[in-house]
């Protein structure tokens, strides 16, 4: 074999008909360690948790408020040390914390976290203490409403971004976290309550992962030629597991979650692994749509066609 | 042509690019497309060895389509003088001019002389018992020094006597038509015309070309020759003397032509002054009388000489002891580097100081370098880092091999860190003949130190061994001036005390300020006397650093100095006509000023100033009188430009087109292939590809990158550098990669008669195939920065080529040889030495 | 943006670039970025393949067949016409910059002289600015880089490595200094032309018509105009081919300019997953 590896005969022939540069990335792929899909993940079980937990509470479903307080708690405990292990060095953290600028989901994000994960944790810890009163109501009151923006804002955080096959779905991101985030919340709590409290986990549960697949779907077919890596390597085969493991997981709930607990445990770890594989298959995607350029270009082109 | 000016100039093409940009023609002529000729109006691609064919074709066209500046011509070039009649051409001996010994092996130039003349030795021409062979050429060149005054005997205006340099130039170079550059560069006729045309266009009274070159014109065995074509093109052309003409040689490393004007070379002695033969003469008067020829400055060689004796010997030198011309060595056979080298091999020479250079990477068979340092009873290198000519006993290729083995070798290897220019005063002399001051920056590091601080203290030192010597033989180092001022606790030496030398002063120790001053009596004392006036008034003219937008003229003749007395342009008298007029306006540079009685203009006339246009020199009128006013060159006896030279060279008065040592092709004129005169060593250590031979079947060249310096000591060694070229590569045009089954990005093996090198292979149409004599053929492009040390590594392109050489200047033909190319990488260890030996036993065959 | 400085920023005129490097190298030595790895690529004269945190100039090599003029004077001659792109690449310092938008510790900012500029003592690693930026400009910095890493092997917690965001500064301490650019000072050929904005702008348009007069092959100015999608480069280019060819985005848009609506339909999805979860309640516990 002789030429060039494109197959061409010499660098120059090679040259002539670039339509990028030696195929090389034109923007940056993410520099993101595998903590952030896991931190998507919880961060989203975190305020999702928040929100069942706040409904229980006023629905008067101590049991499942319980639970899914200490659930949210937990999750919102671990999130920090996901991306402080992300960054490298611990100390740079609080740097997050220097300003606040609407222009930087992540710094609104950080916000969110903070004051979220703060509550939920006061909230949690006056529960096992067995406290009441203005205090444990305000941190539960804070932990409800900052929920749902936490579930949400990594949608818009990947959005807000170069890469083609995030900000092409920026219609569609934030909504699939939220519902991604709901099925695993209502999954989680499903398995930690007893049947006799654990109904509106269970239809969390399912009605999250229903819309979950049906938005995936959506993006998909939007984002077009770029969706197609979401039919390639690592995002095609973690979508692929999403897909099943929900689906199945959603299946198994309905059907036998409210007689078998154990039916119950088995589809909500089911969901649980699905939507924890949708953000692997997302993030994965981001990294491939970044590698060619050929995204990066197409999309811009039709761009400005249109 | 023969240079690769945007990358290996790279500051110096910004004047190019304005240029460009300001409309003028740019043209690169290379058998590459490289980096400049991606900047150039036109490329013109040839094959490498072939520029004498296609400047010759270019002097052909000239005369063919009378595009000669007729009045520069007849009045400035020695076109009108009558040549010997028992002088033959190449074109009626085949190849030969006459004056061929076949036994020497040399050409006796005695034919080639004007009418009426004897041969006269001249300064650095060369004298009885010291032939061609042996390699002495000469230096600058006192030429036609029999000349009773500045007039030769017998000459022609109507340059239509048969035998005036004018027909001879007609009929040498008839037969370069167009058609024959085609067929013998390889390329196209229109681009040759295209280049003719241009050149000829924006040449003459209105408009100047200016021709640059570098080594890609010297490093053949006719390298002299190239530079001599292009020298007949530019006086045809009117192009010499004259702002935005000439011939640009850009040099090399920053200093290296201040190391010819005061001589790193065995030769000559500072000033180009001619180093005096073993038995070649008696006594002071003869050498002075031998080498002053009777008009031009070379007339006043022995102020020259005796000044420079004086700064040697000071006081010790007088008027009774022949101011000591008896300490001066003498040269007793060819002492050029390359003969050294087999000399070394042969054991005749023991030590050896490699200082500032790195010749197992950047000389050419480099290998026979390193074996020859391997059998040194001691060897000295002095270098910013520990490179390969350091370390060669160690982790040399022959270790590898197993030629070489670390045990058995007694060299004894003495490493001294030097200094580097930013941490020592002194002065760079560039292209331009500019010496231009730079000051230390930092002290040296540890024990790194300067050149001078060594070979001062090296001096202080022998003396003091020899202080109470009663040997004669010791006092020429005795007696030696070796005084000067030392500061700071390491002892460093006044560099500016020695510019002081270099300068020169007179009896009452003032300095000089021009080498008009220059006396035989022993009253002055000058270190080189081109160079004198570098610190006029006692003031180093060299570190003037006035920019140029704060000057007058755009000469800028207050930014540092330039040899001789400060000129820019040298023969500049030739910008204006015979009568002293700029040719033209826009071209108006030195001119004659009636009313003032003077030359004058934006330069320092190159002229004697009140010597007037219509000066004619009484017969017995000697040195620059003995000039006429309407003769620029006035270093020449004749002071006309040479079309023809009747001596000063060693392989013929004209170019003639020759073949590479190593070709693929027959001489398409001639029955001699190549340069007959061309210096050979025939020796097993030596062995050249056959000609033509199949086993070697492509022309392969090497060259530099702007991404490293020359040998790579400087660049491989600096991360930012070394990661911009961190590998060894080849380049290869598509067809030639196919018909070896190279792969873009792999790895090739690149072997000759001598070694076999590896190198990654970067597949390019910027290596072009040549329809050269029907046939085509490919070149193989070697960049030459790489070998075993340093942050990027690889096989030197320099184990590749072998020892033919310039006869003039001994400078080795590595921009054209032959090779062939394998996939793949080399054999390692023994099996190496084996591989070659087998593609060598293939290549039985070839013919010549 | 502080008014105490006009904006300037670079004009890069790769029509006159000579591919030397020397932008490169005096960008290294003056910021002391270090060494990018050892890498021989094959792709023409290019080993340093991209802009990233150790390599803030980077010359790009493309060698075509196609003349660098279609005015016929030379191309006609040679039969396979043939010309070689060098282009000195560089941050564009935009006027609406993703990387500082996104930056959430603020470690990204606005200069007075309209440039754009990390603080390294701020920056957190948070890796955000990398993906925003529209031209791949940004890198972590890994020290020592070694060829082969990718992002996903970083080191995790607590190894102490640099992780640190580094890009062109616009030499913010020379311009302070009143002096140019290293990069500009060392370019022999006036290619990078450092200066005022608009006074660039004008040059540019310039040069633009001289070269079309001249009919150079696919002459075109890259960034200079204000409207486009990142409202203009600070660092803009005259190129000879589609941007693509020289690894640049053909049609570079800020994400920032879709954050409006992307904030909206995040807060009704949030409401969504509160309506959603609420629902979840209906019918009661079992
Ligand atoms: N960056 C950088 N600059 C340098 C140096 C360096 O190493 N690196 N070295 C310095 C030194 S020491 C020197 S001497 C100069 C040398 O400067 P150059 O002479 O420019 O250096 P080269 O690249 O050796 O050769 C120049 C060109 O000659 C071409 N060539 C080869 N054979 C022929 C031929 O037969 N005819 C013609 N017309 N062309 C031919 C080659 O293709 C090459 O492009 O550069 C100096 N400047
Ligand atoms: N094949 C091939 N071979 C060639 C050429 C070619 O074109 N092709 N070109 C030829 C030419 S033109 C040249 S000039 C030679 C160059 O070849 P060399 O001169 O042998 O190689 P350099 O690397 O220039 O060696 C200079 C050394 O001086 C050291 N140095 C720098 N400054 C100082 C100082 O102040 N003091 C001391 N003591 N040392 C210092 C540097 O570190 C470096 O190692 O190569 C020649 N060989
Ligand atoms: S390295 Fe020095 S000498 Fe060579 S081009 Fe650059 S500035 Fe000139
Ligand atoms: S080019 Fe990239 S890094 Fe530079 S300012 Fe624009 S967005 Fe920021
Ligand atoms: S990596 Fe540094 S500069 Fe980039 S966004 Fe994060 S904090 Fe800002
Ligand atoms: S402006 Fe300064 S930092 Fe930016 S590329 Fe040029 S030299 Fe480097
Ligand atoms: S310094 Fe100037 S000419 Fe050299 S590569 Fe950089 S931009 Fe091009
Ligand atoms: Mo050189």
């Amino acid at each position: 074999m002789t030429g060039t590896p494109s197959g061409k005969r010499s660098v120059t022939e090679l040259g002539s008909q670039m339509r990028s540069y030696y195929g090389r990335p034109i923007v940056k792929e993410p520099v993101w360690q595998p903590e952030i899909p896991f931190y998507l993940w919880t961060g989203g079980i975190g305020g999702a948790s928040s929100v069942l937990h706040g409904v229980a509470r006023l629905t008067g479903n101590h049991e499942l408020a319980k639970r899914t307080l200490l659930i949210g708690a937990a999750a919102d405990a671990v999130s920090p040390l996901l991306l402080i292990s992300d960054l490298g060095r611990p100390e740079r953290f609080l740097n997050m914390f220097r300003v606040f600028k609407v222009t930087s989901p992540m710094s609104v994000g950080s916000w969110i976290l903070g004051v979220s994960g703060t509550a939920s944790a006061t909230a949690a810890a006056l529960e096992l203490l067995g406290l009441r009163g203005p205090m444990k109501w305000l941190a539960e009151a804070v932990s409800f409403v900052t929920g749902p923006p936490l579930a949400t804002y990594t949608g818009a955080l990947f959005a807000n971004t170069a890469i083609p096959v995030w900000s092409e779905a920026r219609d569609e991101l934030p909504w699939l976290f939220g519902a991604s985030a709901s099925a695993s919340a209502g999954a989680a709590a499903l398995i930690a309550t007893p049947a006799e409290s654990a109904a509106p986990a269970r239809r969390a549960a399912i009605g999250g992962s229903l819309a979950a697949l049906g938005l995936a779907e959506l993006m998909e077919r939007k984002l077009g030629v770029v969706g197609e890596v979401y039919k390639q390597g690592d995002a095609g085969r973690y979508g692929k597991i999403a897909k099943a493991a929900t689906a199945a997981g959603a299946a198994l709930i309905a059907t036998r979650g409210k007689r078998s607990r154990a039916a119950a445990a088995l589809g909500g770890t089911l969901v649980l692994a699905g939507e924890l594989a949708l953000r692997w298959s997302v993030f994965r995607a981001g990294f491939q749509s970044a590698a060619d350029p050929k995204y990066t270009v197409i999309t811009q082109k039709e761009r400005s066609r249109a | 042509m023969g240079s690769n000016m945007a990358e290996n100039h790279p500051v110096g093409f910004q004047w190019v690019m304005e240029a460009r940009e300001r409309g003028a023609k740019v043209i690169h002529v290379d058998p590459r497309f490289t980096r400049t000729s991606a900047m150039a109006t036109q490329w013109t691609g040839i094959r490498a060895g072939s520029d004498i064919a296609f400047l010759g074709g270019i002097v052909h066209y000239i005369l063919e389509h009378d595009r000669w500046f007729h009045d520069y011509v007849v009045n400035y070039t020695n076109a009108p003088v009558i040549v010997r009649d028992d002088f033959r051409d190449t074109e009626d001996l085949d190849g030969f001019f006459s004056g061929w010994n076949r036994d020497e092996q040399a050409y006796d130039p005695e034919t080639w002389q004007y009418e009426g003349m004897d041969m006269h030795a001249a300064a650095g021409g060369r004298e009885k018992g010291f032939t061609a062979k042996s390699g002495h050429a000469a230096g600058e060149g006192g030429g036609g020094s029999a000349l009773p005054h500045g007039e030769p005997p017998d000459e022609d205006p109507t340059l239509e006597h048969p035998r005036c340099v004018f027909q001879i130039l007609k009929r040498h170079f008839a037969r370069y038509t167009p058609e024959f550059v085609a067929k013998a560069c390889g390329c196209s006729v229109e681009e040759f015309v295209a280049v003719a045309d241009a050149l000829c266009d924006s040449s003459g009274r209105e408009r100047t070309s200016a021709i640059v070159y570098s080594v890609g014109w010297t490093q053949h065995t006719v390298g002299v020759q190239y530079i001599r074509t292009a020298a007949i093109v530019q006086l045809l052309l009117g192009n010499m003397g004259r702002p935005g003409g000439g011939i640009l040689a850009l040099r090399g490393h920053a200093s290296i032509q201040g190391s010819t004007d005061i001589p790193t070379l065995y030769d000559i002695l500072p000033g180009y002054l001619t180093m005096p033969h073993v038995g070649a003469y008696d006594d002071l008067a003869h050498y002075v009388d031998a080498n002053t020829s009777r008009a031009g400055w070379w007339g006043n060689f022995g102020s020259y000489a005796v000044s420079l004796l004086k700064a040697y010997w000071g006081e010790h030198a007088t008027k009774d002891n022949d101011f000591c011309f008896d300490y001066l060595p003498r040269i007793d056979q060819d002492n050029s580097i390359y003969k050294c080298v087999f000399d070394m091999f042969d054991g005749s020479v023991k030590g050896f100081f490699v200082v500032g250079e790195n010749p197992a990477v950047g000389s050419s068979h480099a290998k026979l370098h390193r074996l020859a340092m391997a059998k040194l009873d001691w060897l000295v290198v002095r270098d910013l880092v520990d490179i390969e000519s350091s370390s060669f006993w160690l982790d040399g290729p022959e270790i590898e091999t197993g030629e070489l083995e670390t045990k058995q070798i007694a060299t004894e290897v003495f490493f001294l860190p030097a200094a580097s220019h930013v941490e020592k005063d002194g002065s760079f002399t560039n292209t331009q003949r500019l010496l231009q001051w730079h000051f230390k920056a930092v002290d040296p590091k540890d024990d790194c130190r300067s050149e001078l601080w060594f070979y001062f203290h090296l001096g202080r030192l022998i003396r003091q061994k020899l202080a109470d010597a009663k040997d004669e033989r010791d006092r020429p180092i005795l007696e030696l001036t070796w005084d000067y001022p030392v500061a700071g606790d390491i002892e460093e030496p006044s560099a500016d005390a020695v510019l002081a030398e270099i300068n020169g002063w007179n009896a009452k120790h003032e300095p000089l300020s021009s080498y008009k001053e220059l006396e035989n009596d022993g009253s002055t004392a000058c270190g080189c006397w081109i160079y004198c006036g570098v610190r006029a008034e006692g003031v180093n003219q060299a570190a003037r650093k006035k920019p140029r937008w704060e000057q007058e003229h755009h000469t800028a003749l207050e930014w540092a100095w330039a040899w001789p007395a400060n000129r820019r342009i040298i023969y500049n008298r030739a910008s204006a006509d015979p009568d002293g007029k700029p040719w033209s306006e826009r071209k108006r540079y030195v001119w004659w000023d009636e009313a003032e009685e003077k030359w004058t203009g934006i330069d320092v006339p190159d002229f004697d100033e009140e010597k007037r246009p219509d000066y004619v020199p009484p017969d017995d009128a000697k040195g620059p009188a003995a000039i006429a006013g309407n003769h620029p060159f006035i270093m020449q006896a004749d002071g006309r430009g040479w079309l023809y030279a009747p001596h000063g060279l060693v392989d013929g008065p004209l170019p003639a087109h020759f073949e590479p040592d190593e070709s693929p092709f027959r001489n398409p004129l001639y029955g001699q292939r190549a340069n007959p005169a061309r210096q050979q060593f025939d020796r097993p250590e030596n062995p050249t590809n056959p000609a033509g031979s199949p086993a070697y079947p492509f022309v392969v060249t090497t060259y530099r990158l702007t991404e490293h310096h020359t040998a790579g000591g400087m660049s491989r060694s600096v991360p930012h550098l070394a990661e911009l070229q961190p590998a060894m590569f080849v380049e290869v045009h598509p067809e030639l990669a196919e018909l070896r089954q190279l792969e873009h990005g792999g790895w090739a093996t690149i072997v000759t008669t001598r070694a076999a090198i590896e190198a990654r292979v970067l597949v390019t149409d910027r290596m072009k195939p040549r329809m050269v004599d029907g046939r085509r053929i490919h070149q193989v492009g070697l960049p030459y920065h790489w070998g075993s040390k340093g942050l990027t590594t690889g096989d030197a392109a320099n184990d590749l080529s072998g020892l033919a050489l310039d006869p003039n200047v001994h400078i080795q033909e590595v921009k054209a040889f032959t090779c062939d190319v394998r996939p793949g990488r080399r054999p390692r260890g023994a099996d190496l030495p084996a591989f070659v030996e087998r593609v060598r036993r293939e290549a039985e065959g070839g013919d010549e | 943006m502080n008014a105490t400085a006009e904006r300037v920023g670079f004009f890069t005129d790769t029509s006159v670039c000579i591919g030397c490097k020397a932008c490169e190298v005096a960008c290294k030595e003056w910021n002391l970025v270090p060494e990018d790895g050892l890498v021989w690529t094959g792709d023409s004269y290019d080993n340093t393949s991209e802009l990233g945190a150790n390599t803030w100039r980077h010359v790009a090599f493309v060698e075509q067949r196609a003349p660098l003029r279609l005015d016929g004077d030379v191309a006609t001659l040679d039969a396979e016409p043939m010309r070689w792109l060098m282009e000195s690449d560089v941050c564009k310092h935009c006027t609406h910059a993703g990387c500082l938008d996104v930056c959430p510790t603020g470690a990204l900012f606005r200069t007075e002289f309209g440039t754009v500029v990390v603080q390294e003592d701020v920056c957190n690693g948070c890796g955000y600015c990398v993906p925003a930026c529209p031209f791949g400009v940004l890198d972590k910095r890994h020290l020592p880089r070694k060829p082969d890493d990718m992002p996903l092997q970083l080191p995790l917690l607590g190894k102490n490595e640099d992780g640190r965001v580094w890009k062109c500064t616009l030499c913010y301490d020379r311009l302070k200094g009143g002096h140019e650019p290293a990069c500009a000072q060392a370019c022999p050929t006036k290619s990078i032309q450092f200066g005022e904005l608009d006074e660039l702008r004008e040059r540019a348009d310039k040069r633009l018509e001289k070269l079309q007069a001249e009919q150079w092959n696919g002459a075109r100015l890259y960034g200079r105009d204000e409207d486009d999608g990142v409202g203009g480069f600070g660092a803009f280019f005259l190129l000879l081919d589609e941007p693509e060819v020289y690894g640049l985005p053909p049609d570079p848009v800020v994400p920032t300019k879709h954050l409006p609506r992307l904030w909206a339909s995040t807060a009704l999805a949030s409401a969504a997953v509160f309506a959603g979860v609420a629902l979840a309640f209906l019918g009661g516990r079992e």
